[in-house]
This record gives C-alpha cells, sequence and structure tokens, in this order.
C-alpha cells in the first residue's frame, strides 16, 4: 500500500535552531530516508519551504481568491512529504515511528486513495 | 440422524449463541471485509437450518459453518464483480470455492477472536469508535442495544459503526495481533475500552438500570475472553478489579436508588463468588511479576472487600498501593483517593491538608468528588460552615441524580 505521510513542525522552533544542528538532524533524517530507499519503502518526498511563503487558493462567491499563507493558523505547519510503500498502516507506523523527523513534529499517515489514482492513470488524454 | 424441522432450528439457534462471533472474526480474515463477513455468516447459519435437517448435524459445525461462508462470500463477489471489476482483486486473495481455506483449526479460530479485537480497538480509531466496533462486532450486540446502552440514537451509533469499518479498510488497519514488541500499547487501548464499557454500566445513573448492568456484564465477559487468550497480569488484573466492583452492585444504592457509601453499605449483600474470584485473580496478577495499574487498583479492591466491617479495613496497606499507583504514573484523582486513604488510617486532620494542596493545583477544580471529599473530612473535624461550602461546590458540579441526591441530603444535615 501507499502511503503519503506528512510532516509537520513548529516553524519558529525550527528557525530558532544552531546552524549546527540543523545541519546534524538533516544528516540524520538523511540517513534514515536512505534506510527506508534501501527496502523499497522510499517511493519520494519533498521539503516544502516556510508556509510563510505559501498562498492559498479558495472559491468565493463564485471565483477563485487568492490569500496570503496557509489556510489556517496552527503553529505547526507541514515541513515536507514523504511517499512510502508499506504493507499496511501497522507497517507504515513501525516504519515512520523510527524516522528522525518525529522528534521535530508530529507525521500525519494517510494512505493513498487508489480508486482515484486509477481513474486519473487511466485517463486518455 | 433424525431430527424434526423444529430440534435443527433450536440447535442452529445455539451453536449461534455459542459460535457466531467466532465464526465471524475467522471470516473477515478469509475473506478480508466485515460487511462482507457478516453476511456471509448469516447466509451460513441459514443454509445450515436446510442442510442440518437433511444430512445431519455436522461434527465440527464451527468448521462447516466457517467453509459454507467462505462459499457464500465467493458467490456473492463473482456475482459483484461482474457489475464491479475493482473486486476482482478481493476475490482473487479470497480463492476460488475450489480450494479448502487456511487455518480453520481451533488455534486459528481462537487468533482470530483477538485479531479482531485488537482491529477493532486499534489506536488509529477514536474511542467512541472502538467502543461501538467492540460492543458490535465482538460481542454481538446490535446496534440498537449498543445505542440504548450509550443513551445515543441508532443512527449515531450506526454511522460511527460503518465509519470505523471504512477507516479499517481505507487507512489500511491491517486484522492482526500486534507484534511482541507492540502488544504492551495495544493491549493498553483493548483494556481501557473494556472498563470504559464496565464503568458506563457501573456508574452512570441514568438510563434503564437492567441495560445498564448488562454492560458491565458485558464487560466482565470480554475480561474473561481475553484472559483466556492472552492471560497477561494487566488482563487478569482488570478483570478481578471488574469482579471485585462489581460483587458491591446490589449493595452500593438503596431500593430508592440512592447511593449508599462503602462505609454504609451491608457487607452481606456483597456478592461472595466474585470476590472470591477475584481474589484468586489479585494473587495470580501479582504472581506474574508485571503488576500494572489495573492489579494495583483490583489489589486496592481486594483490600476493601475482605474487612469484615469498616474499622478493620486494612488502610495502611491502601495507602501503600496507592503510592504504587502513583510511581507509575501520577494523576490528580489517584492523589486525591491516596489522601482519602491517608484521613482513614490518620484520621481527618491528616488528610485535609492533603485535600487542600490538590485543590490548589487547580487540576480537580471541576471534579465533583474533590470537593465532596474535602467537604466529608470537614464534616469529620466539626468544620460545619466549610463542609457545607464544599458541598455546596460539589453538588453544582454533580450530575449524577442520586450523587445530587446524596448531596443535599448532607446539605441539610449540616443546616
Amino acid at each position: 500500500m501507499k502511503f503519503i505521510c506528512f510532516g509537520y513542525l513548529d516553524e519558529s522552533k525550527w528557525e530558532g535552531m544552531s546552524e549546527e544542528r540543523v545541519k546534524a538532524f538533516m544528516e540524520e533524517c538523511f540517513a534514515y530516508d536512505d534506510e527506508l530507499r534501501r527496502g523499497g519503502h522510499f517511493i519520494g518526498g519533498e521539503a516544502l519551504q516556510s508556509a510563510r511563503n505559501s498562498v492559498t487558493l479558495s472559491f468565493q462567491n463564485s471565483q477563485v481568491v487568492v490569500t496570503d499563507g496557509p489556510f489556517s493558523e496552527t503553529k505547526e505547519q507541514v515541513g515536507g512529504i514523504l511517499f512510502l510503500e508499506a504493507r499496511d498502516l501497522n507497517h507504515a507506523i513501525a516504519l515512520m515511528s523510527k524516522h528522525p523527523g518525529v522528534k521535530m513534529g508530529p507525521f500525519e499517515i494517510r494512505s493513498a486513495d487508489e480508486e482515484i489514482n486509477a481513474l486519473v492513470k487511466n485517463r486518455t488524454v | 440422524m433424525s431430527s424434526t424441522p423444529s430440534d435443527i432450528r433450536t440447535i442452529v439457534d445455539d451453536v449461534y449463541r455459542r459460535e457466531s462471533r467466532r465464526v465471524f472474526a475467522t471470516l473477515v480474515r478469509l475473506v478480508g471485509d466485515f460487511d462482507l463477513a457478516e453476511e456471509a455468516m448469516h447466509d451460513a447459519f441459514a443454509s445450515a437450518v436446510e442442510k442440518w435437517s437433511s444430512e445431519g448435524v455436522p461434527d465440527n459445525p464451527r468448521a462447516w459453518l466457517v467453509s459454507a461462508g467462505r462459499f457464500k462470500a465467493i458467490d456473492t463477489l463473482r456475482r459483484r464483480t461482474r457489475f464491479d471489476a475493482s473486486l476482482e482483486e478481493i476475490a482473487r486473495r479470497v480463492g476460488d470455492s475450489s480450494s479448502l481455506p487456511q487455518g480453520i483449526d481451533d488455534e486459528s479460530i481462537e487468533d482470530d477472536r483477538l485479531r479482531l479485537i485488537f482491529t477493532c480497538c486499534h489506536p488509529a480509531l477514536g474511542r467512541e469508535t472502538q467502543i461501538a466496533l467492540t460492543l458490535r462486532e465482538v460481542c454481538g450486540l446490535t446496534t440498537e442495544e449498543v445505542a440504548s446502552a450509550f443513551l445515543t440514537s441508532p443512527s449515531t451509533i450506526a454511522q460511527r459503526i460503518v465509519r470505523g469499518k471504512s477507516k479499517i479498510r481505507d487507512a489500511g488497519i491491517p486484522y492482526q495481533v500486534p507484534s511482541n514488541k507492540d502488544i504492551p500499547e495495544r493491549l493498553a487501548s483493548v483494556l481501557a475500552v473494556i472498563y470504559l464499557v464496565f464503568n458506563e454500566g457501573y456508574s452512570a445513573s441514568s438510563g434503564e438500570s437492567l441495560t445498564r448492568s448488562d454492560l458491565s456484564a458485558e464487560a466482565i465477559r470480554l475480561g474473561r475472553l481475553i484472559v483466556d487468550l492472552m492471560p497477561d497480569g494487566e488482563v487478569i488484573g482488570l478483570l478481578a478489579l471488574m469482579l471485585l466492583q462489581e460483587s458491591r452492585r446490589t449493595a452500593r444504592t438503596s431500593l430508592a436508588g440512592d447511593i449508599i457509601l462503602l462505609e454504609d453499605q451491608d457487607r452481606s449483600l456483597w456478592n461472595r463468588d466474585h470476590i472470591a474470584e477475584g481474589h484468586s485473580l489479585v494473587e495470580r496478577a501479582f504472581a506474574s511479576g508485571v503488576s500494572g495499574p489495573y492489579a494495583v487498583q483490583a489489589g486496592i479492591a481486594a483490600l476493601h472487600a475482605s474487612a469484615s466491617a469498616p474499622d478493620q479495613t486494612d488502610w495502611g496497606q491502601i495507602v501503600a498501593l496507592y503510592d504504587l499507583l502513583l510511581q507509575m504514573g501520577s494523576s490528580p484523582v489517584v492523589e486525591l483517593n491516596r489522601a482519602v486513604a491517608v484521613a482513614m488510617r490518620d484520621g481527618p486532620a491528616a488528610g485535609l491538608p492533603l485535600i487542600e494542596s490538590i485543590l490548589a493545583t487547580g487540576e480537580l477544580n471541576q471534579y465533583h468528588l474533590a470537593h465532596a471529599a474535602r467537604a466529608d473530612l470537614c464534616r469529620r473535624l466539626g468544620h460545619r460552615d466549610e463542609a457545607i461550602s464544599s458541598y455546596r461546590q460539589a453538588l453544582a458540579l454533580a450530575r449524577q441524580e442520586p450523587e445530587r441526591r446524596f448531596l443535599e441530603r448532607r446539605i441539610n444535615e449540616l443546616q
């Protein structure tokens, strides 16, 4: 099964960290990503720029409205996403529990909706 | 063997009562879907009525039903795949009707019951969903029964169950007993569900009392089932705790439905069988080496149960067990109970400052029993005005009618 893991982090805490600590933390994360890759569990991943640099599109009064920043003002924002291959949810939880990123902020684990993905894949352009 | 159709129906009904949840648990594993398994199980029992009349009752009715249920599920899937190609994957997994199902020996079937319990209590599900699913799928209660026990509408419970089942399917929650490493954490969630079901039946005062005691009986049944399947110290401790509390059920309320405090209860009304079983389970739990919070709470309940009169209670030992409980994880409610036990051991003057310092942290300000405990110690010390003011605070927070009547009575006595 394919799982998408959203890694949340508190940006102010992250920005307050020293350069060496950030570097050491990233190295730890990369090393574990490599381990996932070797096991065939790492399908892909993206690190994200600060949520401050995001825009939100919404539909209001029959038109698309662009607003600054993330949709909700919460302390923790999505900092990165990881595509994971695992047998089932328990396996996904076991794999992500060992990811160093969880020490920085919570992971949300969601299974891919293969029904909709199949629709997308089978579209004839 | 010749049996009349009504004999057969009685036999099938009896097998249904004893085996239907086992058959269901195994079918969920074999067909990989809760709804399909439920439907297939009912089909299998329906065809048992017919087939057993003509062919006789099989030697192993359980295995017969599992096998018949699986065939029914395969038929259903075949019919549906004609309309919905996405079911082909499930159909392939279930296999074809010519192959024999794997693992329908007694041991695998018992494992399936554990699989079902751990799946219904998976931490990815909300607590309310875990409770509804466990009562519905593991205990076999109807949606209406679950709804009436929790004083909600059947449609609310039905929705909770449907959402829970789709989450199990869509989020990829596996049908398995967790690995050894994860058992303590996952078992804690199963035990929490059982204890909540028990307490809902034991402490809630509203609603029909009969239904409520059924809920406690159901929790005790679940506790026994898990003790059989996974005799861990905490599982045994929880069953002991439930039995020891249940032993006092008839003594803790008057005929009018008013609360009778532990010290005022007629101890001859306590259920001796429950107490004896509770005692031996407590010993077993402590002997297992790892005693957790349920075993310690059962130990406290056992000390209360073995006192022939309130002044025979071993309060020193009870305080020691509360200390042990606090070491396992501090909680203001446990501290409050400990303070009350200290007051019983050393007198109200020793307990009052402890309760006041707990109230000063503010954590129990909304907990009526904290104010009631302070009121009680003030009353014993003859501090009349303070007692009345604390009883009033407790009354403002209490939600259960018998508790409110009890507090009002105390206030009237003091005025």
